[in-house]
């Protein structure tokens, strides 16, 4: 059902210049290395050793199995001397494992810290992400990009590194002794490099396109699979586990397809070198043998060029294979910076002197990492104009006056939901906002908030417009209640606490008592300590409510907003946490969104809403007497008690 | 457990894998012939000056080379096909397998956790698969082969072969065993990692209002660093692994040559062998480092197999009925057609409570919703409403009592069969990422345009998605979170109306609808369900006055039922819900 949208999503650049594209990953997954280059500079230096070591040792091997053939030879084996050698021999292997071990531990390491910084960033970029971000893109894609793409750089990243490395040295050793032994017989093993190359380049062309598919189309099969395990529910109830298998089936098959495609053509380099290898074998023999008789060369170096071709073509086999692996790291990596590149929320424009907005926070939290590395632009956070003026903005004592100035809105350009939206809240004051469902109620509490930013008009509080404030300030001074009831995995405890962390025990279950959820808790066994897993869905969604109610009550910030706060809550619980509402409401400035009336009755403004726009404001009594929108909208409510049955018999 | 797994999975592919089998030895073979062809065209050819043979050698190992590659590279396209296949399959089954889960087996794994083992753990099944298919089979016929070769030359000498390979065995086995708890920590870890990004993604508002975004960057951390710490460890034992076994490979050549010597200063062995047998060692050497290779894979394999079976092996609790009745009651009715009367519902002494739970959430709720009428069931928060209406289509299995539609007991029904006859609408509005008409087909998949426009304008939802640019075409994002809440749930509204079957579960439904469009809405599809079994949990009174028969449920229990009237004169715990509505109705 959703293949459209996940195609959307899966696409990345465009397919115009994706060798650009691949080597600006590449070296921009190697300056990730950068912080690490000490690390690095020890890899390579303890591979140095174990190349050096490991081609070395047989050599003293040989030594010593001179010394025995000496032994066969003048009759008597010389123990101490073979000892010696062998005790020689023994000391080099140890060193070579020892080199190995510790160019294999740094490698590991730099590895790791680099997924873990890679991992780092990602989450840190979802805070920095508008809300349309995800309006557009499955939450399963993101997952898969910092789970399955990340963990394939790092599998990728630590094969590569430890081998890639020893590869190249060994291959440029072998050339080297290889030049040294015979320039011409070297030209010709070099002549293999070319083809090599082209073979390499050739497979990795094609076989790149099918890792990037393989990446995506691990993303968009892990979305479809967190979408339809969230909502299994509805799938169930309405009998279309089959239809869901048929999308599942169609990703599954994409995915199974690309990569066997992305695994055939990559195994397919490896021997086909070897290949190569071995008719250039062929080649120097006859060559040398030739040369041999011509006696410019003599057989014992002839032999010993054969033994270091052996190492030449070997690590270009294996040099071969990596570059196949690097495609599906390149591909995973491009799509990780795909996301940390994807455009941000912009900046805040005006930073205070003690800064407690996001942006400070991410390079804080950061701390181990370098998080300007991982971000392409890292531009706006830091670079916030400093020139800007604005008034005076103290979170610790707002007054709460808020003032809507020719606010316009659209989600998607050109279909506006919010339009020329002008009011003014005076401090203290509650102001209800109601109208028909998808009037623009709780869009105008995002706007508040600054969960999305104007289109026109500015909105200020306390004369000064939200705009210049730091969002993360902006919202400290609010205490919300959002329409969708939302908690997180943890104990009920936890959830209360997360609108005043660190608050004690004791303002907990008052907060708790006040909003009803101490009547329920004390009932579950584990009491606050009781765990909600799964969206919280082991609470009844009003219970859910409740806990939000008590959430924003523990907060205590000056502005207060409910959206619907108590839409599945009955009304006798609903009555009875009333008061506790009227007084979380007292001497703050309140907005609140209700269906039901009476509950705005009191409001000191309410502001009747119809497609994006105010059309009536007043108190009750005033609007009361206009008969307008909001006497119908009241009058509905009492309809249902009286009027149902009249409405029913008149569609009779 | 991996093995089973592995062998269960592969034998679908018998003939491709007996044939990666044959073509890897063939390989392998070739691979080896490679090197005693190289001597011979030193020994024979170039020391003996015979240019012909070398030619003639030349030719034969271009020939066995042209070979080698050829076989090779089948090998590695089968390999890629049965591995790919084998994970393609697995992930079908977890699918298959989690489609049958009740709602009680997807909590206890979790959505994201299922989500992680249906990728992530499957493709590292399909990691080790591949290299089994292009190291292990040669891996053995190396070993072996050089085994016996050393055997061969000298009988003595390979004594050290023999005290070699269960030194190996030993710190493999070491190493493993620690892996294996590790891998399946990891795989852990990675899965909390996931969840806690989901929930930064689905709860970012209340994050970004709450101004949590430090605390959550840290609790992300700590997942992070945990697995990291994970990762480093089961990767820092794997690079001990490595330069452990070279070490034990390489020590025991420095022993032949020790050994070898004296014996053949003693006059015990020749010369040659000990040339050769060094040579025999390496190749050991080289099988043992490929099959290395495959063992660093197979821990994180095998604790990935073990989860993947965990979700395999577990039984979903509620599942067709062994012998299901031979006939439904009454199939999807269609409109038009006569409605069976026998979509009566009816409860009889039924309880339940959560798994863990104390105290049960409903007991001995007896009701009889009967065709035609309307049920409706209020009551406070948390009193079970929710969990009622959910024992209906078996989302969740009464633990005691019955539970029967249209006279048959629901668990004697096929699942199938059973929610065909349910049109449901969830407490929660959940819609899927698609485009508004695509969620409508989900309650009526061949429904057409029209079908779709009047069950919109019953639901009183014609009006938005009118005006939305692109109509039916709309998109809609994951969960819906692109509409508002009363859009949302009229769209699930209209969405169970397409579904057209006997009986309706209306969870809750008009909570997120102002007075007005919720008093439109039902007139609306009142007539629309005249003909059906209906069940609303409500708040509001106004919402069920009409209703056929109220049920009171406090705790658990149905304290009062009856019409409206009768109820406002008989139950005091009604009249208090209504008089609470009135209080908060009427006093400012
Ligand atoms: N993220 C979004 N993207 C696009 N359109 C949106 C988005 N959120 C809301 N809308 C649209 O904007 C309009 C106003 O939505 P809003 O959520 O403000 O309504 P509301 O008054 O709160 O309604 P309700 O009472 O149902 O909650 C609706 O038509 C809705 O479809
Ligand atoms: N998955 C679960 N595991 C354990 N307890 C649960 C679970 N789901 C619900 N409960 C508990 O069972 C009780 C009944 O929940 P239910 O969702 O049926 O209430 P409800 O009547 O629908 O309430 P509401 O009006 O708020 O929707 C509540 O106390 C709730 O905490
Ligand atoms: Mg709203
Ligand atoms: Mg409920």
């Amino acid at each position: 059902m959703s293949r459209e949208r996940a195609h959307r999503a899966g696409t990345t650049a465009g397919p115009g210049v994706p060798e650009r594209i691949k080597w600006q990953t590449a070296a921009r997954l190697l300056s990730l290395l950068l912080p690490l280059k000490w690390r690095m500079v020890g890899v390579i230096a303890a591979t140095c050793a174990f190349v050096t070591l490991n081609v070395a040792a047989p050599k003293v091997l040989g030594d010593a199995t001179d010394v025995v053939v000496q032994g066969f030879l003048g009759g008597s084996l010389d123990e101490q001397e073979l000892a010696e050698r062998l005790l020689a021999v023994s000391a080099m292997y140890v060193g070579a494992s020892l080199f190995s071990w510790i160019q294999g531990s740094l490698t590991a390491t730099a590895v790791q810290r680099l997924s873990y910084g890679l991992r780092g960033s990602v989450e840190q970029k979802l805070h920095v992400l508008p809300s349309s971000h995800f309006e557009e893109q499955r939450r399963g894609d993101v997952l898969s990009r910092a789970t399955n793409d990340v963990d394939n750089i790092s599998q990728a990243l630590n094969q590569l590194l430890n081998q890639l490395i020893m590869s190249l040295l060994m291959l440029s050793a072998a050339l080297a002794m290889m030049l040294w032994l015979s320039p011409l017989l070297a030209l010709i093993a070099v002549l293999s490099v070319p083809v090599s190359t082209a073979i390499t380049v050739l497979v990795a062309r094609h076989s790149q396109a099918h890792f990037k598919e393989q990446w995506s189309s691990t993303g968009a099969l892990t979305a479809q699979l967190e979408e339809f395990f969230t909502g299994h529910e509805v799938v169930k109830a309405f009998g279309r586990q089959e239809a869901s298998a048929e999308s599942f089936r169609g990703f599954n098959d994409k995915l199974t397809r690309s990569s066997t495609r992305a695994q055939y053509l990559s195994g397919i380099v490896q021997p086909l070198l070897m290949f190569v290898a071995n008719l250039n074998y062929i080649a120097v023999a006859v060559v040398g043998a030739l040369q041999v008789t011509a006696g410019a060369m003599t057989i014992g170096g002839l032999q010993a060029f054969f033994q270091f071709s052996r190492l030449f073509s070997q690590p270009v086999g294996q040099i071969g294979g990596m570059l196949n692996l690097m495609q599906s790291c390149l591909a995973s990596a491009e799509r990780v910076f795909e996301l940390l590149d994807a455009p941000e929320i912009p900046p805040d424009s005006a930073v205070p002197a003690v800064s407690a907005n996001g942006a400070g926070k991410l390079h804080r939290a950061g701390s181990p990492r370098k998080l300007h590395v991982l971000r392409k632009s890292s531009n706006g956070r830091k670079l916030r104009a400093p020139g800007t003026s604005r008034a005076p903005w103290n979170r610790g004592a707002v007054a709460g006056r808020v003032t809507f100035e020719d606010v316009s809105f659209s989600y998607t350009p050109g279909t506006p939901v919010v339009k020329d939206l002008s009011f003014t809240v005076d401090p203290g004051q509650t102001v209800a906002i109601v109208g028909h469902t998808g009037a623009g109620k709780t869009t105008v509490v995002n706007l508040l908030m600054r969960f999305y930013e104007l289109d026109s008009g500015r909105i200020l509080v306390d004369s000064t417009d939200i705009a210049t404030i730091p969002r993360d300030e902006l919202r400290s001074a609010f205490g919300t209640v959002l329409q969708d009831a939302w908690l997180f995995t943890g104990s009920i405890r936890e959830n209360i606490e997360y609108g005043r962390p660190g608050a004690t025990d004791a303002d907990i279950v008052a907060a708790a008592r006040a909003s009803h959820v101490d009547q329920f808790v004390r009932s579950l066994p584990a009491g606050y300590a009781t765990m909600l897993g799964n969206d919280g869905d082991s609470l009844s969604r009003g219970q859910r409510q409740l806990v939000s109610i008590a959430r924003a009550q523990l907060a205590g910030r000056s502005i207060l907003v409910l959206d619907e706060a108590t839409s599945s809550v009955d009304s006798r619980t609903e009555l009875q946490i009333r008061h506790a509402m009227e007084r979380l409401r007292e001497g703050h400035t309140s907005f609140v969104i209700a269906h039901r009336l009476s509950t705005v009755r009191d409001a000191d403004l309410i502001l009747v809403m119809d497609h994006g726009r105010i059309v009536e404001h007043g108190t009750h009594q005033q609007l009361m007497a206009r008969r307008g929108l909001y006497k119908d909208l009241y009058e509905a409510q009492f309809a249902g008690r009286e009027q149902v049955p009249a409405v029913q018999e008149a569609e009779q | 457990m991996l093995i089973g797994l592995m062998a269960r999975l592969l034998s679908a592919h018998k003939g491709s894998v007996v044939a990666i089998v044959v073509l890897q030895l063939v390989q392998a073979t070739a691979n080896l012939l490679l090197p005693t062809l190289n001597a011979a065209i030193i020994d024979d050819g170039i020391i003996a000056g015979d240019k012909g043979e070398i030619l003639h050698l030349g030719g034969w190992m271009a020939g066995i080379a042209a070979v080698q590659v050829i076989t090779a590279i089948a090998a590695g396209y089968l390999g890629a096909v049965v591995a790919m296949e084998i994970g393609g399959q697995l992930r079908q089954e977890l699918f298959a397998k989690v489609q049958s889960f009740s709602s009680q087996e997807v909590g206890v794994f979790g959505a994201p956790s299922l989500v992680t083992r249906a990728t992530n753990d499957v493709a590292q099944i399909q990691n080790l698969a591949i290299l089994v298919f292009v190291m292990l089979i040669a891996a053995p016929a190396i070993f072996i082969g050089g085994i016996v070769l050393a055997v061969h030359q000298d009988v003595v000498l390979s004594w050290i072969v023999v005290v070699v390979i269960p030194v190996l065995t030993v710190i493999m086995t070491v190493i493993v065993r620690r892996l294996i708890p590790l891998y399946r920590q990891g795989q852990g870890l990675l899965d909390r990692i996931g969840r806690v990004l989901r929930e930064q993604i689905i709860g970012a508002n209340v994050i970004r209002g709450f101004v949590r975004q430090d605390h959550e960057i840290r609790r992300f951390d700590e997942a992070n660093k945990e697995l990291t710490r994970n990762n480093l460890q089961s990767a820092l034992l794997v690079a001990a692994m490595m330069p452990m076994i070279m070490f034990v490979v390489n020590l025991s050549s420095v022993f032949v040559v020790w050994f070898g010597g004296h014996r053949i200063d003693a006059g015990e062995m020749r010369l040659g062998a000990l040339t050769a047998f060094i040579a025999y060692i390496l190749q050991i050497l080289i099988a043992i480092m490929m099959a290395m290779y495959v063992f660093m894979t197979a821990p994180r394999a095998a604790a990935c197999a073990e989860r993947i079976r965990e979700v395999l092996d577990t039984e979903p609790a509620i599942a067709d009925p062994a012998t299901p009745v031979g006939t439904v009651p009454a199939g999807p009715v269609h409109a038009g057609k006569p409605v069976p009367s026998g979509s009566t519902v009816e409860f009889r002494n039924v309880s339940f409570a959560y798994p863990g739970a104390e105290a049960p959430v409903l007991d001995g709720v007896s009701f009889t919703a009967r065709t035609g009428t309307t049920t409706a069931i209020i009551g406070a928060t948390g009193s079970g409403k929710t969990t009622l209406l959910n024992l209906l289509p078996r989302f969740l299995d009464a633990t005691a009592g019955g539970i029967s539609i249209g006279g048959h007991n629901v668990r004697a029904m096929p699942l199938e069969d059973l929610r065909d006859l349910i049109a449901l609408v969830p407490q929660q509005s959940y819609l899927f990422t698609g485009t508004v008409a695509e969620n409508l087909r989900v309650g009526s998949p061949a429904a057409a345009g029209p079908e779709l426009w009047q069950a919109l304008e019953a639901a009183q939802a014609a009006d938005f998605v009118r005006a939305l640019p692109l109509g039916l075409e709309a998109p809609v994002s994951q969960g819906g979170t692109n509409f508002s809440g009363g859009e949302r749930q009229r769209l699930c509204i209209a969405r169970a109306l397409l579904k057209n079957a006997p009986v309706y579960l209306f969870d809750d439904s008009f909570s997120a609808l102002d007075y007005g469009t919720d008093v439109r809405l039902r007139a609306a599809i009142e007539p629309l369900l005249r003909s059906a079994t209906v069940l609303i949990v409500a708040e509001r009174v106004s919402t069920i006055v009409d209703a056929g028969l109220i049920l009171v449920l406090e705790d658990g229990h149905v304290v009062a039922q009856g019409t409206h009237s009768e109820l406002m004169e008989s139950s005091p715990s009604y009249q208090e819900i209504a008089d609470s509505q009135l209080v908060l109705e009427e006093t400012p």
